[in-house]
């Protein structure tokens, strides 16, 4: 049944998304695209634009997306419930052991363990993110975008220099798209 | 309305308030809540509201619902709980409904379309800014264990097809046993 495989779905996206903001992105790549064919790469760059620039946690914004697209607001509602069920459950243990234990050092050792594996998997889906950028794909091929290159490394060398708020970035690239779509 | 609705509604309105206009995840909107619980409300103490963020990003999922729960817990029970878990959410969910609703409509268009793949570009720059720096991050440390975890976790991941939750639970598990021998080698 449809909702109930949101809910899994979603349930593994809450429980495995760790360290919060971008860990999410990975497991929703690979659950949404991947396992369920629910989105395509160019929905899922889509919505994480839309993220960039909605106030709300970027796990919960995809649930709301995906589970209103495959079953309606009732999808929507259950996709969101999904993916904080895990959490809600491990943070009321984890606020249990910290006050009867008085710290959480095995927990953040375990935590501190796996933030490598995280960024590398943020940085796998950031690649397809960008991928899909330059090539309409979720991998590199030959037929390039050269604006949208253009676009990247500009907004990037402004990211790295004077760290704006990515919304800016998001609205500056979105201005100029439409102002050279319209141009030329 | 007695004291504790009055309560729960200002809890409601709180936590709804602070995710309906918090752009920017977890680590934006932590300072909120501090602001928000700690010195206008009172409902908490400064230290406790650290060590509550401590066990949010200690948690799975999305910090800002983790705080929100254990503040709602902490000040009005399980029901708390239940009350600010709803304010946090119900902003994004009504919002990117609503959106959603546009979307297919809207995705079609031309001008829409434009924009939308210049975006792209955009949201992979975010993206990959925010990689460079968590990669520089442990990269600059220079200790072998973590990047060389960084390198395989990226290659099993990207160019095997590897399921990302057998690597997180790997790498977990590699956490916690060096956690075992530094205790050991401490003692």
């Amino acid at each position: 049944m449809i909702y109930l495989e949101l809910l899994w779905s979603f349930m593994q996206i809450g429980l495995f998304s760790i360290g919060g903001g971008y860990a999410a992105m990975p497991l929703i790549q690979h659950q949404a695209i991947d396992v369920h064919g629910w989105l395509t790469m160019q929905s899922f760059a889509d919505i994480m634009t839309i993220s960039q620039m909605t106030p709300g946690p970027i796990a919960i914004n995809c649930a709301t997306f995906v589970g209103i697209q495959v079953a309606g607001i009732p999808g929507a509602i259950i996709a969101t419930a999904g993916c904080i069920l895990p959490s809600s459950l491990i943070v009321t243990i984890l606020a249990f052991i910290y006050y009867r234990f008085k710290g959480l050092e095995a927990v953040q050792s375990i935590l501190k363990g796996l933030r490598p594996a995280v960024v590398a998997m943020i940085a796998s889906a950031g690649l397809s993110l960008t991928a899909m950028a330059f090539c309409g794909g979720d991998t590199f091929t030959s037929d390039i975008n050269t604006a949208n290159v253009i676009i990247f490394l500009i907004a990037l060398i402004i990211l790295r220099k004077w760290r704006p708020s990515p919304m800016i970035v998001m609205a500056g690239a979105g201005i100029i798209g439409l102002a050279a779509g319209i141009i030329l | 309305m007695n004291d504790r609705g009055r309560r729960y509604l200002k809890l409601f309105l709180s936590t709804l308030e602070i995710s309906a206009f918090t752009f920017g995840g977890g680590y934006v909107i932590i300072p909120l809540m501090r602001k928000t619980f700690v010195s206008r409300l009172k409902w908490l103490e400064d230290s406790e509201m650290l060590d509550l963020t401590a066990i949010a990003q200690s948690a799975p999922g999305p910090i800002a619902v983790n705080a929100a729960i254990l503040i709602g817990y902490r000040t009005g029970g399980i029901i708390g709980s239940l009350i600010s878990i709803l304010g946090a959410v119900l902003p994004p969910l009504v919002i990117i409904s609503v959106i959603s609703a546009f979307y297919q409509a809207f995705r079609s268009n031309m001008y829409v379309s434009m924009a939308m793949t210049a975006m792209s570009a955009g949201v992979a720059a975010v993206v990959i800014d925010v990689v460079i720096t968590m990669v520089w991050d442990i990269l600059k440390r220079k200790r072998f264990l973590p990047i060389a975890m960084m390198a395989a976790a990226f290659v099993l991941v990207r160019f095997f097809s590897v399921s990302i939750i057998a690597v997180i639970i790997a790498a977990g598990a590699v956490g916690y046993l060096g956690w075992l021998f530094e205790k050991r080698r401490r003692k």
